[in-house]
């Protein structure tokens, strides 16, 4: 049968459904971005606004991914590898960030940074301000990606090249990194992909500073605000590429690494 | 690779350290900040007719958004497993697409497609306003919560395979009676799981939502919009404190729920 076993109704409305929700407002974006022209497009994408904005974006983004690169494999390494009294609820925080409504962690960190701190240290509207933001909302990404590779890992290579001498530098870098690069990147890709959209979480914090702290979700919806809908559309349609590109590359590296392991069986 | 002791304490302690710094001590002071007041302070500030209300809509949100999802989520990814046509790679990356678009490009593409000068503009002239009004609220929600079922439900319709629906029609079943009595019961566990991921993300989200609310309180305010409202239009940091420890609460409920169902699903 053509269809298998849902009938050609089921595919119609799965079609349609995701046309009307998705497709649509995003196809009317795309159309409304270009719709006074490619000169007008290129203009509002290259107005020194719309560029430091993206700028900004992008820039704190790479900073957060790194960040989370390097302390989502520390945490994941303590949590499969270490053993101590409060593992479990440890584990059970790393999926707070994902749980608790961006505003809120916008507030929360803004009582602890913000004008009342009561340490003294004020993030209020600076870019680490921005940084702190969105480590918290992007922390279980990376975590959750290398848990299960570190707990699936083959440690008998491990210890062979131990028993061979290896220091644990070595080992670290020549046996366990090739193993967690993949979830290590496909983590780290996650988190830039959500970090650049991100606007709950930093809307409070972020100060919303042109040429400082704004960044692309701020911009755009001050666009909106002064009814300048077309700026609006042309730096969403600049965020969605960027999106696009960094989970299309993502797909690749995956679909490589699969390829790989398939050959060395 | 066995690090030496005092390798593995500091990294501990990094990895601790960094969790502490950047989670538990900013709740803490939320917390702390919340009920420095008593609890009757932080009672009165989320029970004021503004807070009420907004919690009212967030809920009416949920009410409207849970079937809506659970009903297409099914259609889709049963569309997706058992549906053999051209096109369903396409399919396929569509639902995932909502994960990549930012909250607030959802609201700009909702205002251009539904907007009083978008492509369907005209719905507003027959008296049905989507932008700024509930519709639109609606509409973002579905938006941002729509790949959560499909994705649930999909892996264990994979698995379960079309054996035992085949069966029942062999039996005699027609299409309602094979789905009620096979389908759903194999897939209850996957879906709820989904049920619990909407609800969480359909209270707290906020970015595609204030962009097509019109945020009057007491009117169109949800629950996250009246934290912001209250921080940024009020000034009243200790309101908003109150109305994010209550948000704060309804996730740790939510997360609750997870572990839990999580460990029922694999026990299966």
């Amino acid at each position: 049968m053509f269809t298998g076993a849902v009938g050609p109704l089921g595919i119609g409305i799965a079609t349609l459904w995701l046309s009307l929700i998705v497709l649509l407002p995003l196809a009317a974006l795309a159309f409304h971005s270009v719709s006074d022209g490619l000169g007008t497009f290129v203009d509002a994408i290259t107005a020194p606004a719309a560029l430091a904005t993206l700028r900004i974006t992008v820039v704190v983004s790479l900073v957060v991914a790194a960040i989370n690169a390097v302390m989502g494999t520390v945490i994941a390494w303590v949590l499969v590898r270490d053993e101590f009294p409060g593992k479990k609820f440890v584990n059970a925080l790393i999926d707070l960030p994902f749980a608790l409504p961006t505003i809120v962690a916008s507030i929360v960190l803004l009582s602890l940074y913000g004008p009342q701190s009561p340490i003294g240290v004020q993030l209020n509207a600076t870019e680490p301000g921005l940084v702190v933001a969105l480590a918290f909302v992007t922390l279980p990404f990376v975590v959750r990606s290398v848990q299960p590779v570190l707990i699936e890992a083959d440690r008998e290579v491990e210890e062979a090249a131990a028993s061979l001498g290896a220091g644990n530098f070595t080992i670290f870098r020549t046996v366990v990194l090739p193993v967690l690069a993949p979830a290590v990147l496909g983590g780290t890709g996650l988190a830039f992909a959500r970090a650049i959209g991100e606007y709950g979480s930093i809307v409070l914090i972020g100060g919303n500073i042109p040429y400082k702290t704004q960044v692309a979700s701020q911009y755009i919806q001050q666009q909106i605000e002064i009814d300048r809908p077309v700026n609006a559309a042309v730096v969403s349609v600049a965020l969605l590429v960027i999106a696009f590109v960094v989970l299309f590359v993502l797909r690749l590296v995956a679909n490589r690494g699969l390829r790989r392991e398939e050959d060395d069986r | 690779m066995k690090p030496s002791l005092a390798a593995r304490l500091s990294l501990r302690f990094v990895a601790l350290a960094y969790l502490f710094v950047l989670l538990l001590v900013p709740i803490g002071v939320i917390l702390y900040r919340t009920f420095e007041n008593g609890v009757v302070a932080f009672a009165e500030s989320i029970s004021t007719p503004a807070a009420i209300s907004a919690l009212n809509l967030s809920l009416l949100i949920v009410a409207i958004v849970v079937p809506v999802n659970v009903i297409f989520g099914i259609v889709v990814a049963l569309a997706l497993v058992r549906g053999r046509f051209p096109g369903r790679g396409l399919l396929q990356a569509v639902v995932d697409l909502p994960f990549a678009v930012s909250p607030i490009v959802v609201g700009v593409a909702l205002i251009m497609l539904w907007g009083a000068h978008g492509w369907f503009g005209a719905v507003e002239d027959l008296g049905f306003k989507v932008i700024f009004g509930l519709p639109g609220m609606v509409l973002a929600t579905i938006f941002v919560t729509l790949p959560f079922v499909v994705r649930e439900v999909e892996p264990v319709l994979r698995e379960i395979g079309e054996e035992q629906e085949q069966a029942a029609a062999t039996l005699g079943a027609n299409t309602w009676q094979t789905f009620w009595r096979i389908t759903l019961p194999a897939i209850r566990w996957g879906l709820t799981y989904g049920i619990v991921l909407t609800v969480a993300r359909a209270l707290g989200e906020f970015g595609a939502v204030i962009m097509v609310s019109s945020g009057f309180p007491g009117v169109s305010q949800t629950l996250t919009l009246l934290v912001h409202a209250r921080y940024i239009d009020d000034h009243n940091t200790f309101g908003a404190y109150s109305a994010a420890t209550l948000l704060m609460a309804i996730a740790v409920i939510v997360l609750l729920l997870m572990t839990l169902l999580d460990r029922k699903r694999s026990t299966e």
